[in-house]
């Protein structure tokens, strides 16, 4: 024989891809998600499966439909249609539908004698006309064949028939039936046995066949105990291999490697198999106990909860945020429900809704805090998941929900967190949410909401652009005469603008939403017929009261521009910076993420989460304590995965310009004009006017910029909303961000130490720099030093962003990926800090003047800097 | 002796010759519109439906049958890659199908007969069956690419009608070429089957892949390995490939197939690669020469000409191997052998 690329002894066979065996693969393929589903097909591959098993034997599915579908997708993507396909299904149709699609040679699972023998050859011929092998089941007139010499019979009789029309013996898969042992019933102990025995025997009497099994019903009744199932798969497979097994249905990672498996348990479980001792059965359930991971007490409780009613285990797990049986559980509660002639939807608004009405009043009552809700979410999710099929097979009414809200954050700005988090507590209290997620144009806000007969719309926006185009939302709505109510939250956002800029653009209630918290108090207001009159009123006297304060303030605040820069700040020349040692761009590709998790600033990662505090004495806190000790937990084992599995790409640029300040400009060796602002409020104590041009010598000196994103989430976020995973979708998005400020720190150390060198011997723990005790600043266009974004786009010419570091903008100057951080780089000793706030119309044309716009334009960018 | 039994005599006896392009010999009779419409009194124009020359025109393949017989070939491939329903639509002679196959394999049956009268030894006319415009295996759309312009039981029944009408007309082998997509070729397979099954008798099929790449695969983007593993159990009489390139590029493919196949081999290249202006002007003797090559080397049983070859390029071929042992066909092991796009081999 020549060597062959791909030859094996033991077959490993992708299992992923089955709707039987996958709950996510189920969904996908339901949800008719092909390109996600494709995925799974593509990581099989990717992790080493030989062999992809594709089944779609689900009642609410067209199995023949999707099957092909799923097939001719496959024929597109070359990296997984190069391993054969394992066409599996209980009907015949669809095997037969599948053959029509498979270009290669597949092998059929399976055929059985169990309707005869008749019916058996004709579609063995048929396998061989097409040109598959096949697996044949341990089946006949009379039923699977339980022991050894049933096994041994009808696979022998199956292979006389067989090879009688032709059909190549090599080409024949056996699967004798793996039965679960151990199940206390004494018939049930030799099963194990009997299969590894019976391998053997037919091996010898039916030459070239091969053998297959499904690995998960032998340790079925340890379902839970993955450390039991595990070490028993393994074992067995260690003494069927040797036998004549050559392939096996199972999940790789529910596999040990035989001799790691500890000892004791491994020596148990052989008994078990091999049946070597009368009691090994009970032996094993009794060491089975030791190896359910947690204490016994826990495992105890945790059990207990099981036990309880139906809908009473759904409420525990919404509460405490337990994913892992609630599919079961709310099926259980579904075919209950239609046993007495209820509806699907009764589900969800019984037990499911209870549920999240606890969870609600703990997290209103402050027992209970974000990240919890979120989980809690995340459990709700999956089970309405599991009834949707269902509920739309009846063509039933969606669930009555408290009101239908629209979430969206508004065009040019692509950040989410806060939205995901105040759309997640809104469905935890019984609001529909239509999450139109990110960069969203007024025009789909304004359809959707009618179109979908909304009663809330709520915007969110981090970046100070964005504040105008919630202006501009409000005023559509205006336009179109709409009268619900517009909610208004994001980092940016406040009620001073809301009550000064939005509300007065629109007639119907405006109202500024601070945190997620207060979300469901203002929707629940809104929305209430006896408070909602009252709440309104009261919310807009409050605002006028706000803009009365406003108007009250005057422009007497501001400086003269002329004054202002006459208190110009002026640092000592003779201590600047000298030039940098490595000058030019620099181009970082991949920088290693270990590296930058060192760097984590956690305290705005717990502040994302609405937890108050700051790391690391948040998880001591008696309060949140436990909630951020579960979340931190929780965000370290993700983070040892996007390490590990490289989940993440940290590209950034950097360079240096030769350049001289020139009044409030800096103006660079090429010609490029940065104009900067000046602060024009009234200082005290002898206090500077501050702008950042002050910290650049007029008589030449050197500038720096940067640009650094964190690439690759979307694929997860995506696998995350496929699995209806909010938790883990907003725990991942605000890593993210973390390692985007944890790069922008470690490079402008590397710049600090190396490639400018001004600071070659600087040594600072992780507090310190937290703490930013370095020299130099690094502060980012759209910030307080720096307010102006419009900026971006020239520091990202100077950078070659885009193809540098592969970070683009957006209309607003968001930058994507959303997490990415850009900035100039001062390197002055005395170079700080400080906010522009407030300019007058003075510096507002003048500096129009200098960037080479027009007034209404620079009126736009600086917005916030005006009220 | 049945077809398949002396082909096997024949093909243990020497290395066969099989006829070259029939597409450039049609090119020098210059032939009109109205050579190729005849008065079949069709709406389309005709001038390029080479297989419809069968019905108006049938001294022109004769002709060429002829002068490749005379060249030295055993065996004559029908005048027909295109003679199927969906090729034929194209010219609006679908209704034609049946008629075409018949009187082409009919043809080269007769031509076939007269020169084995003439000196004895066995010729064999193959049924030559086109991949057609349409594939199984791949989306037109690159927008959705779950799409299929057609679909499987309608390429079955579209082979299945030709291969019958060229197996009434006396062809001995049907000779699914060109495979540019392995589904296709699995239909073609199913056609034939099915077609044994109604005929009650044995229909040798003959399969010759082509590639598009020079890594060595063809346009659904399966291996050589991949592609018989994909169409064994078709127990073919031949397994080969044509087309694609000229020898040169073929040779470490024809190696590997020589190696893997337990069955036949039979190559039939281009005359090369074309020239800037799309011609062939590889010579005879260098063809010759290059498939010398594989004869030496014990990797061929029957070779031929596709794109480009002419009548004195398989005379030049004919001669060139005459006496050199043919490829002796191994006994492979009883392994599991599956395939995706690549091959996979389970170990016994």
């Amino acid at each position: 024989m020549t060597a062959t690329p791909s030859s094996a002894r033991f077959v490993n066979i992708g299992e992923r891809t089955n709707v039987t065996g996958s709950a996510r693969f189920k969904k996908l393929v339901m949800a008719g998600d092909y390109p996600t589903a494709i995925e799974v097909a593509r990581q099989q591959v990717e992790n080493g499966a030989q062999v992809i098993d594709i089944n779609m034997d689900e009642g609410l599915l067209d199995a023949v439909e999707a099957m092909t579908t799923y097939l001719k997708l496959i024929a597109a993507e070359p990296d997984i249609a190069r391993v054969p396909i394992m066409i599996d299904s209980s009907k015949w149709e669809v095997i037969e539908a599948g053959m029509k699609c498979v270009s290669g040679k597949p092998i059929v699972n399976s055929i059985s004698m169990k309707e005869g023998e008749e019916q058996f050859l004709e579609q063995a011929r048929k396998c061989m006309a097409y040109g598959a092998a096949v697996v044949v089941m341990a089946f006949d007139e009379t039923g699977q064949a339980d022991t050894k010499e049933r096994k041994v019979e009808i696979c022998k009789r199956a292979y006389k028939l067989l090879t009688g029309i032709g059909f190549p013996p090599e080409d024949i898969i056996f699967d004798p039936n793996v039965f679960a042992v151990a199940t206390g019933i004494e018939e049930h102990d030799r099963y194990a046995l009997d299969f590894i025995e019976a391998v053997k025997e037919i091996r010898e009497a039916c030459p070239h066949v091969h053998f297959s099994g499904g690995l998960s019903n032998l340790s079925f009744s340890f379902r839970g105990n993955e450390t039991v199932r595990r070490a028993m798969h393994s074992v067995f497979l260690y003494y069927a291999i040797p036998a004549g097994l050559d392939m096996a249905i199972v999940n790789a990672g529910q596999l040990d490697v035989y001799d790691q498996i500890d000892p004791v348990l491994r020596e148990a479980c052989e008994d078990v198999i091999l049946m070597r001792r009368p009691d090994a059965t009970e032996r094993l359930i009794d060491l089975a106990e030791s190896y359910k991971g947690k204490s016994v007490a826990e495992e105890k409780a945790a059990e207990e909860w099981r036990g309880w009613e139906v809908s009473k285990r759904i409420e525990h797990a919404l509460v405490k945020g337990i994913d892992a049986y609630v599919v079961e559980d709310t099926e259980e509660m579904r075919a209950a429900t239609a046993e007495r002639g209820g509806r699907p939807i009764e589900v969800i608004e019984g037990p499911l809704m209870d549920g999240m009405n606890v969870v609600g009043d703990l997290f209103g009552s402050g027992k209970m805090f974000l990240p919890q809700v979120v989980k809690s979410a995340r459990v709700m999710k999956k089970a309405v998941a599991h009834l949707i099929p269902y509920i739309e097979a009846e063509k039933a009414e969606g669930a009555k929900t408290k009101g239908r809200i629209i979430m969206a954050t508004v065009k040019g700005d692509v950040h989410d967190i806060g939205k995901n988090i105040v759309g997640v507590v809104l469905q935890c209290n019984g609001y529909e949410v239509i999450d139109l997620g990110v960069m969203v144009p007024w025009s789909t806000i304004l359809e959707t909401a009618q179109k979908e007969d909304v009663d809330i719309i709520g915007l969110s926006g981090l970046i100070t652009p964005s504040l105008d185009e919630m202006v501009t939302v409000a005023e559509e709505m205006q336009r179109a005469k709409m009268t619900i109510p517009l909610l208004i939250g994001g980092a940016t956002t406040s009620k001073v603008h809301t009550a000064l800029r939005i509300d007065p653009a629109y007639k119907g209630a405006v109202i500024h939403v601070l945190d997620a918290s207060r979300a469901v108090g203002v929707a629940s207001q809104l929305l209430s017929d006896t408070q909602a009159t009252g709440y309104i009123e009261s919310v807009a006297i409050d605002y006028e009261k706000v803009r009365v304060a406003r108007e009250g303030k005057g422009k007497k605040d501001v400086l003269p521009l002329a004054e202002a820069r006459a208190n110009a700040y002026k640092p000592d020349f003779a201590d600047k910076a000298p030039a940098p040692l490595q000058p030019g761009l620099h181009v970082f590709e991949e920088w290693d993420l270990a590296d930058l998790r060192e760097t984590f600033d956690w305290t705005p990662f717990f502040r994302a989460w609405e937890l108050a505090g700051t790391y690391p004495s948040i998880l001591e806190d008696d309060v949140v304590g436990e909630s951020a000790r579960n979340l931190f937990a929780d965000a370290q084992k993700m983070l040892d995965q996007i390490v590990e599995e490289k989940w993440l790409t940290a590209r950034g640029v950097c360079s240096f310009w030769e350049c001289h300040g020139d009044g409030d400009d800096i103006l660079l060796a090429d010609g490029t004009r940065l104009p900067m602002l000046r602060q024009q409020f009234q200082k005290s104590r002898g206090r500077a006017n501050f702008c950042l041009s002050d910290f650049v010598d007029p008589a030449g000196d050197w500038l720096g910029g940067f640009a650094v994103g964190i690439h690759g989430i979307d694929p997860h976020i995506a696998r995350f909303k496929e699995a209806h995973d909010d938790y883990s979708d907003i725990l991942l998005k605000a890593l993210g961000d973390r390692f985007a400020e944890a790069f922008a720190e470690r490079l402008h150390q590397h710049v600090r130490t190396t490639l400018w060198g001004y600071a070659p011997g600087e040594q600072l723990t992780n507090e310190a720099l937290i703490r930013e005790q370095y020299r130099g600043i690094r502060p980012a266009p759209g910030y307080p030093a720096c307010p102006d974004h419009s900026l971006k786009p020239i520091l990202f010419d100077l950078l070659k962003a885009q193809d540098n570091a592969r970070i683009t903008l957006t209309e607003s100057q968001a930058m994507l990926p959303t997490s990415a951080v850009s900035g100039f780089y001062f390197a002055h000793p005395e170079s700080q800090y400080f906010g522009v706030a407030r300019i007058g119309r003075d510096q507002l044309e003048d500096y129009a003047a200098r960037r080479g716009v027009d007034l209404a334009t620079a009126e736009r960018w600086l917005r916030p800097n005006l009220d | 002796m049945s077809a398949r039994e002396t082909f096997l005599a024949e093909a243990a006896k020497r290395i066969l010759i099989t006829d070259g392009a029939f597409g450039t010999e049609i090119q020098s009779w210059k032939l009109q519109e109205e050579d190729y419409a005849g008065n079949l009194g069709l709406s389309h124009d005709q001038k390029g439906n080479n297989d419809i020359l069968a019905l108006t025109k049938p001294e022109v393949p004769e002709a060429i049958h002829r002068a490749y017989f005379e060249a030295g070939a055993d065996i004559a491939e029908t005048n027909t890659f295109s003679a199927n329903r969906i090729s034929q639509a194209d010219y609006g002679a679908e209704h034609l199908v049946r008629e075409i196959n018949i009187e082409s394999a009919g043809a080269a049956r007769r031509v076939a007969d007269e020169f084995q009268a003439r000196d004895g030894r066995p010729r064999f006319v193959a049924g030559a069956i086109g991949p057609t415009n349409k594939t199984l295996s791949l989306s037109p759309d690159v927008n959705d690419p779950g799409y299929r312009e057609i679909d499987w039981d309608t390429l079955v029944d579209v082979y299945k009608e030709q291969a019958a009408a060229l197996v009434e007309g006396g062809a001995d082998f049907i000779l699914i070429e060109t495979v540019f997509d392995t589904l296709n070729a699995k239909a073609g397979v199913m056609a034939v089957k099915q077609l044994e099954a109604e005929l009650g008798r044995d229909v040798p099929i003959m399969l010759s892949m082509t590639l598009t790449d020079l890594s060595g695969r063809n346009l659904s983007g399966h291996t050589v390995e991949a592609f018989w593993h994909a169409v064994r159990h078709a127990k073919p009489l031949t397994i080969g490939l044509n087309c694609s390139f000229g020898a040169t590029q073929l040779r470490p493919h024809v190696k590997t197939l020589s190696e893997i196949a337990d069955t036949l081999i039979m190559i039939y290249p281009n005359a090369g690669l074309p020239n800037e202006l799309g011609a062939y002007d590889e010579q005879p003797e260098t063809t010759a020469d290059f498939v010398k090559e594989w004869a030496e080397a014990g990797q061929v049983n029957v070779l031929g000409g596709c794109c480009g070859s002419t009548p004195a390029h398989i005379a030049a071929m004919a001669k060139a191997v005459q006496g050199i042992a043919p490829r002796k066909i191994p006994v492979l092991e009883p392994v599991t052998r599956l395939a995706g796009l690549e091959p996979f081999i389970m170990a016994a």
